[in-house]
């Protein structure tokens, strides 16, 4: 089906390059009048958010990686070149490091959006296990990231980590060899993690592509959790989302600059100022804060081939929850009785991530075992059951319909009439 | 396996035997900090002071190898005095004409010299301890500069009954309470040109002062690019929300 489009860009170089290559055309139709709903709260900025945060990464990454050695010899002193005699190298380089929790905050809340609101359900399941994937290729690397300064915890950080796949029977240990590309990690293991920290944010432009091109034959969800039925219902994405997502972007912008110009080594480890000793294990070994539900979850098993299984099983559960998920109401508003069970899984989720800080001992062992059962009960089999038991509410018959006619179904927060001009 | 086993189990036994240190600790101190807050600067005078207690006690053990003479610049020294203070020391200034290695007065290019030439040789030269590197040692500790600050002023007498090992110091400070270095600071260690009382405290307090600048040289600029930058990005939220409204106010929802 070849043929010229038909450009309707009146500007002349616009519209030849259009008839051509129509991407005009197509950013119009996507990011222009892209029939959005209508009723957007501000969860929804989290996927921009997230976006701006991947630009932010790969733009700070590049430069530092023009100053930066990836030899254990020189990778540490390299990191405090940049920091002391690359102009404004610090702030690149804080930037970049405190980029990476601000990437797993936004991401974080982006998936609870998701959950919150049923974005996993059909016709969004395809949607949604790309998002997994990214999730999964943003761990990856922001744990080699993490191994790049060479520093204590950059070194046993990675020697934990890559040890877990030990666990695995026959070709564990081969799989850690070839991780490592040695018997130890080494100077070998920092260049491989170097090559692929630069490599995946690459393939993570490519999935997250993927991820909007499947999340605008779908469309969006929505708060309400009920389809498009009219173009009452919908707004032009442009100028209405471009703006509210703007207004995020800058709230958003604030909390990072003031964790890089003001706090930036609150989300570090005192540990990796200390370079890299292979002979000397720090006192106590715990990853970065984003990391830490899942470190709970290896620690609260007592078999590690389990532990790991299980901190694996945690994310891998996250495909097949379109299926799980036996409700057809997406919108945890008119399901009454999910609407507090979200809260009690992601309860779970802190518990873990509060345990994962601690040595597993006392307390804190029986903690994250509690909350570890929860977190697999909440997938596995209180959603199968509760989405045949559950009561949902009447559903709002569309969109534009609770915001004209007063809201229907569950209660929420504030008055339940609209008034349009308070609520903007 | 049995790796990451023995490493967690090395991990719990660490914990159990640090326990009780942690338990009976000294409290962390609470200095008064210039470069505390968001507005903090370092207090130039206190810096260059540090400086010196650096140069005639720490020197002797520690290294500070990110640092160059050109960057005491950043604690307000002029280009003579940096010039003057370098050419005071010998470094290794490579090769002669017949190629064998040759010393010389350092420059304002060179690194600080560290005390010993490698790890081995500061090993055997302390009683089998390292003194660690200070260029980043405020940043490097759980507690920073009022840590550092603890244990430069945590030295004193083991309570009765506390078994210390030979050539160990006891700091009330220190994890396990048991320290390779001997108490560097007491009062009138240095002679402050300033006419600043050379108490221990005040020696530590500038020391320490010195050190957080080494280890964070970029701070009094960071803060001071923060605030502009938080301040128009205050600004541009409060814009982007007004014209937000302004967009918004056609649409019932």
């Amino acid at each position: 089906m070849a043929g010229l489009t038909k450009s309707e860009f009146a500007n002349p170089v616009i519209n030849w390059i259009d008839t051509r290559l129509p991407i005009f055309t197509m950013l119009q139709k996507e990011y222009g009048v892209f029939p959005t709903p209508k009723n957007f709260n501000y969860f929804w900025n989290f996927g921009a958010l997230a976006m701006v945060c991947l630009a932010i990464m790969i733009i700070t990454g590049i430069f530092l990686a023009m100053n930066y050695q990836p030899n254990t010899e020189l990778a540490f002193n390299s990191i405090q070149h940049i920091m002391r005699d690359v102009n404004y190298g610090w702030l690149l380089r804080y930037v970049h490091q405190n980029g990476a929790s601000m990437f797993f905050i936004v991401t974080y809340i982006h998936i609870f959006r998701g959950l919150y609101y049923g974005s996993y359900k059909t016709p969004r399941e395809l949607l949604w296990m790309l998002g997994v994937v990214i999730l999964l290729v943003m761990m990856a690397t922001a744990f080699m990231g993490y191994v790049l300064p060479w520093g204590q915890m950059s070194y046993w950080g990675a020697t934990v980590i890559t040890n877990l796949f030990s666990a695995f029977p026959v070709v564990g240990p081969k799989i850690v060899t070839l991780l490592w590309g040695g018997f130890s990690v080494d100077n070998p293991t920092l260049n491989r993690f170097f090559a692929l920290h630069y490599l995946l944010p690459f393939v993570l432009v490519g999935v997250v592509f993927l991820h909007i091109a499947a999340l605008h034959i779908t469309g969006s969800n929505n708060p309400l959790g009920i389809d498009v039925k009219s173009p009452q219902d919908t707004l032009p994405f442009h100028p209405y989302y471009t703006i509210k997502d703007s207004v995020g972007i800058c709230v958003f912008l604030i909390v990072w600059a003031i964790f890089v110009f003001f706090v930036p080594h609150t989300l570090g480890d005192p540990n990796n100022f200390i370079p890299a000793n292979p002979l000397q294990t720090p006192a106590d070994i715990v990853p970065e804060w984003y990391f830490l539900p899942y470190y709970a979850i290896l620690r609260s098993v007592p078999n590690k081939l389990l532990g790991v299984c299980m901190m694996f099983g945690s994310l891998i559960v996250l495909f097949v929850l379109p299926w799980l998920d036996t409700s057809r109401v997406r919108s945890a508003r008119f399901r009454p009785i999910y609407r507090q069970l979200i809260w009690v899984w992601v309860l779970s989720f802190v518990v873990l991530g509060y345990c994962g800080m601690h040595k597993p001992e006392g307390i804190y062992v029986v903690l994250s075992r509690v909350a570890t059962l929860y977190y697999f009960l909440h997938f596995l089999v209180i959603l199968p059951i509760l989405g045949k038991l559950e009561r949902p509410l009447p559903l709002p018959e569309s969109i534009s319909q609770p915001v004209l006619r007063g809201r229907g179904g569950g209660p929420l927060p504030g008055s339940a009439t609209a008034k349009p001009m308070e609520k903007a | 396996m049995g790796k990451l086993r023995s490493l967690l189990a090395g991990v719990f036994a660490a914990g159990l035997l640090a326990a009780p240190a942690i338990a009976q600790e000294d409290e962390m101190p609470n200095e008064k900090w210039s470069f505390n807050g968001v507005f903090g600067t370092f207090d130039l005078a206190a810096a260059q002071r540090g400086y010196q207690v650096y140069a005639n006690v720490c020197a002797n053990c520690h290294s500070m190898q990110m640092l160059h003479y050109r960057d005491l610049s950043g604690i307000g020294l002029d280009a003579a005095e940096i010039k003057a203070i370098a050419a005071g020391i010998t470094v290794p200034s490579g090769l002669d004409d017949q190629g064998n290695p040759k010393e010389g007065p350092a420059t304002p290019a060179n690194q600080f010299k560290s005390p010993f030439a490698n790890e081995a040789a500061a090993r055997a030269a302390n009683n089998g301890a390292l003194p660690p590197d200070l260029s980043l040692i405020v940043d490097a500790r759980e507690g920073g500069a009022n840590y550092i600050y603890g244990i430069l002023t945590g030295f004193g007498q083991p309570p009765s009954g506390f078994k210390m090992q030979d050539g160990m110091y006891y700091n009330r400070m220190f994890p396990g309470h048991q320290i390779g270095m001997p108490q560097p600071l007491q009062d009138g260690t240095v002679e402050y040109v300033d006419g600043t009382p050379n108490t221990m405290n005040q020696e530590a307090h500038d020391v320490v002062t010195f050190l957080a600048w080494a280890a964070d040289p970029e701070t009094v600029e960071r803060k001071q690019i923060g605030v502009r930058v938080v301040l128009f990005l205050m600004f541009m939220t409060g814009l982007t929300y007004a014209v937000k409204r302004k967009v918004w106010s056609n649409v019932p929802h």
